[in-house]
């Protein structure tokens, strides 16, 4: 726990020292946010409290691609980890890979809050003071469903050989997700064979999860939600730990 | 006495090609003991073996009695290691990867002493990307000994860097072994294995070949010495063909090329020279080393 603490503030300090790296995590996402609103803002949130069910698709179709930009960062600095031998010299000390992969959770996710934290104030006044949005809960949901499915990103920078495959097969298996999430389609309108692949992926309890909260639905609502995508984590962090690859 | 390293018939293929074939050996206390042979040869593979990081098809490995795979938690306190071609994170600063390698083990040393022992105290604040490559090295050894280990285990360890470097960082491994550490590291230099261990393993195909030190290998398969020195006296030729190691004496003009066995050839040379009162203009002796005792095992250089 010392470890992974220790690691994790020795890679955000590392992190930060990038500039490419801070602007394009947080300062592009903000800025693209900013403009949007500024030209879409009050329409969007208007409209959520009016007619309900397509105008949360925006919101939390954005929320989900900000995940999925942190998985495929996740993927990419692991292998480039790995190609760069950087694994293999942390392989000959008592660090396991677990602590290392959560190290690198814990700052993407960090910088997913720090993101959200941003937006939220700096977009507060794009936000009509009758909009009923529950901003807090929706945050906490996020970082949440972050999280979970960062732990695909676990499974697959536990296995990709270089840095180069990482990309591709991170969009391989995660545009597909998005497609399956219901967020386009619902799910139960699904053939049924599409239907139980999108019910073995976590995306759908994702979108599941921040649609419900968006819409001021609450946590019990969704406790099912919730299990679910702990029950991934826990899957995926297993199966990685194992099968996890040093060089 | 038990070796601190044991290691007994190792043999490791990846796929078809034959990393590791046959190598034993056994490193005693307090030794810089030195695995030698051309790149491929096995060394590495042997190396990362003894490390824990592959486990040998077959064949038995001891660190401390320790078996370095099963016993992996137990040696990582005891073995410090410095890999081949490893790096850090380019922005991590040498005092944060001194002190994130401290965290991880329950004794250390002093972190800013080991830095000021290596030479990197004003590189404290210095991003890893900005080091040079013997800069690096020495972090790489000062993260190899931050946990005060028994044995230190050292790869390739000044493949890359200038003759200047190379010196220092031998000079490092002597104080090393100094602190009564036991050294076990791999080169593809003999010029290093003949000036920094005690005893070396000449590897060749994933085999060793033979085992000692670097003066009786070279006295065991190298005995031949060779004296060149100019004279204009006649009658020195008579007197060199009376020295009892000899066994050739050319001429080239005013050349002289004496040839012979033992270690005493040079000395016998030279009181000769002292006896008959030779006037010579040049002398200079030709001695066998690490290079030449590979190459009459091997029949190939180790550079090629």
């Amino acid at each position: 726990m010392k470890a992974l603490l220790k690691l994790t503030r020795l890679e955000v300090k590392i992190f930060v020292r990038e500039p490419m790296g801070v602007i394009g995590t947080v300062g592009i996402p903000v800025a693209v946010f900013l403009i949007t609103s500024r030209l879409l803002g009050p329409r969007i949130a208007r409209a959520a409290i009016q007619s309900g069910s397509a105008s949360t698709v925006l919101p939390v179709l954005a929320s989900i691609l900000m995940a999925l930009s942190a998985i495929s960062s996740l993927i990419t600095i692991v292998s480039i980890y790995r190609e760069g031998g950087i694994l293999k010299r942390l392989r000959a000390t008592p660090l396991s890979p677990t602590v290392i992969l959560s190290a690198h959770v814990l700052v993407k996710l960090l910088f997913t809050v720090l993101t959200l934290v941003v937006m939220v104030l700096l977009g507060r006044r794009y936000i009509p003071p009758d909009a009923q949005v529950p901003l807090f809960s929706y945050g906490v949901a996020l970082t949440f469903a972050t999280w979970a499915i960062l732990s695909i990103g676990f499974l697959i920078a536990s296995i990709v050989p270089t840095a180069r495959f990482a990309q591709p097969i991170a969009a391989v298996i995660m545009y597909p997700m998005v497609a399956l999430s219901g967020l386009f389609y619902p799910i139960d309108a699904l053939p049924q064979s599409l239907e139980w692949l999108a019910r073995a992926l976590p995306l759908g309890y994702a979108v599941s999860l921040l649609d419900g909260i968006w819409r001021g639905e609450g946590w019990i609502a969704h406790l099912g939600d919730v299990a679910a995508l702990t029950l991934f984590f826990l899957v995926f962090t297993a199966i990685s730990s194992r099968v996890f690859r040093w060089e | 006495m038990t070796p601190i390293i044991h290691v007994s018939g190792i043999r490791k293929a990846y796929g078809k090609t034959i990393a590791v074939d046959d190598v034993s050996f056994d490193v005693e206390e307090g030794e810089i003991f030195g695995l030698i042979g051309p790149n491929g040869a096995g060394k590495t593979t042997t190396m990362e073996c003894v490390e824990g990081l592959r486990r040998p098809d077959r064949g038995t490995i001891a660190v401390l009695s320790l078996d370095p795979i099963r016993d992996a938690r137990t040696l990582q306190q005891k073995v410090g290691v410095q890999l081949q071609q490893a790096h850090l994170q380019k922005r991590i600063k040498v005092r944060e990867a001194v002190d994130l390698w401290a965290s991880l083990y329950p004794r250390a040393l002093d972190g800013d002493a080991l830095l000021e022992r290596l030479g990197l105290a004003d590189k404290r604040q210095a991003w890893f990307m900005t080091l040079s490559g013997g800069q690096k090295q020495r972090l790489f050894i000062a993260l190899a000994l931050i946990h005060d280990p028994d044995v230190v285990l050292l790869d390739e360890l000044t493949t890359g860097l200038d003759p200047q470097a190379r010196r220092a960082i031998w000079e490092l491994v002597r104080e090393i072994r100094a602190r009564g550490k036991t050294v076990l590291l791999t080169t593809h230099l003999m010029e290093e294995a003949e000036r920094l261990c005690d005893r070396v393993a000449i590897v060749e195909r994933g085999r060793v070949i033979d085992i000692g030190t670097p003066a009786g290998l070279v006295r065991r398969h190298c005995p031949q010495q060779t004296v060149v020195l100019d004279t204009s006296d006649d009658s020195a030729g008579r007197h060199f063909e009376a020295i009892p190691d000899v066994e050739s004496v050319t001429w080239q003009d005013r050349r002289c090329t004496i040839r012979g066995r033992g270690a005493d050839l040079v000395t016998h040379v030279i009181q000769c020279l002292a006896e008959h009162r030779i006037h010579v203009t040049s002398f200079k002796t030709e001695l066998p080393n690490l290079e030449d005792v590979f190459l009459t095992l091997t029949g190939h250089s180790i550079r090629e």
